[in-house]
């Protein structure tokens, strides 16, 4: 029996092809954005509205990430956007790969913001690098108020917490101080917004802060 | 059940090794674990075995090590182990912490019979 050495990282080949694409993105001076939540937060609504206030300003360009189906990808081409629908079969992350054959399919000369939704899931996606500026985690009011302190890697690795449908917080027992407080504790430097895709509030302050990145 | 993709990325690294150093069997595989890599050993074994079938390296068990998280504080230098995520200096309780150590899935080593 012989014992061999090798201190390799499991997630290597991620890492590089996520420093690939990110050497593409800033080729084409391209800001990218990697959200994440749970099903169902509101990730496609929250792109519906941010490409709705951005539009004339920026060029938008968009990478869907579902398990199945492109119902997401129709959705936000009726934005007049070009979008690519990554289906990963079961798979419950997109990796750097999958993005960058969706990449090739996306003329990027020109765009100033991509915005890759990932698959609904708080854990696998945490750990894939995909090449990002940062990850902007949605949370939703109707999930309750307690979500960062139990996917602590996922809320520690965003640059911005997106908490979203405020307008329910009437009929919900979400305590909107509690669930900043619980966020601000896994990660202080988060960038809070509260949002309503439904009425529309919040999300000029949202796009006017990531127009001012791009 | 990203277990799974990290399982077959694990089989790959373990079985270069394996091939370069003309190992005849797999015995096991040492990989570090961060408490931040949301990984489930019991699941990663389940899948890795299941890959591994049929092959060289199919009775190989994994020994894995669990990392926790250590911070670093930048007003006193500090580096502590904290538990329940709680992401600040326990000496100073100053949040200006980074997370140098929580974070980790790396391969350490395998035990090859030769
Ligand atoms: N009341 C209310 N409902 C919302 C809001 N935002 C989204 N929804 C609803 O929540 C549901 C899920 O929204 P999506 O935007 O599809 O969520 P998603 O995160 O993209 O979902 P997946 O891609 O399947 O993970 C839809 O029925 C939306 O209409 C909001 O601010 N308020
Ligand atoms: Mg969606
Ligand atoms: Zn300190």
């Amino acid at each position: 029996m012989a014992i061999v050495t090798i201190e390799r990282k499991v997630l290597e080949k991620n890492d590089e092809l996520a420093e690939q694409n990110r050497e593409l993105f800033r080729k084409s001076a391209t800001f990218v954005i990697n959200l994440v939540s749970s099903p169902g937060s509101g990730k496609t609504s929250l792109l519906e509205k941010t490409i709705e206030s951005l539009k004339g300003k920026i060029k938008i360009a968009v990478i869907e990430g579902d398990v199945q189906t492109d119902l997401d990808a129709q959705r936000v081409a009726k934005f007049d956007v070009p979008v690519v629908q990554l289906v990963t079969n079961g798979g419950c992350h997109l990796d750097a790969k999958l993005v960058q054959d969706a990449v090739s399919r996306l003329e990027l000369d020109g765009v100033n913001l991509l915005v890759i939704e990932n698959v609904g899931n708080l854990v696998c996606p945490a750990g894939y690098d995909l090449g990002e500026a940062m990850k902007v985690v949605v949370a939703s009011t109707t999930e309750g108020d307690d979500k960062p302190l139990k996917y602590p890697a996922m809320f520690r690795n965003a640059s911005v917490l997106i908490i979203n449908k405020i307008d329910l917080l009437p009929y919900l027992n979400c305590n909107l101080a509690e669930l900043k407080k619980n966020a601000l504790q896994i990660n202080p430097n988060l960038a809070v917004f509260e949002v309503s895709c439904t009425t529309g509030s919040g999300i000029k302050e949202w796009s006017d802060w990531l127009f001012a990145r791009t | 059940m990203h277990e799974l993709s990290i399982a077959e990325n694990v089989f790959e690294i373990a079985g270069e090794s394996l091939i370069i150093n003309r190992g005849k069997k797999l015995r096991s595989v040492k990989i570090k674990v961060g408490e931040l890599a949301g990984v489930v050993p019991e699941s990663l074994q389940f899948c890795f075995t299941a890959i591994a079938k049929g092959t060289a390296m199919e009775d190989a068990k994994l020994k894995i090590e669990k990392m926790p998280i250590i911070v670093h504080c930048f007003d006193c230098g500090k580096d502590s182990t904290v538990g329940n995520f709680i992401f600040q200096c326990p000496g100073c309780e100053n949040p200006n912490v980074e997370v140098i150590s929580g974070n980790e899935l790396q391969v350490v080593e395998i035990e090859i019979d030769v």
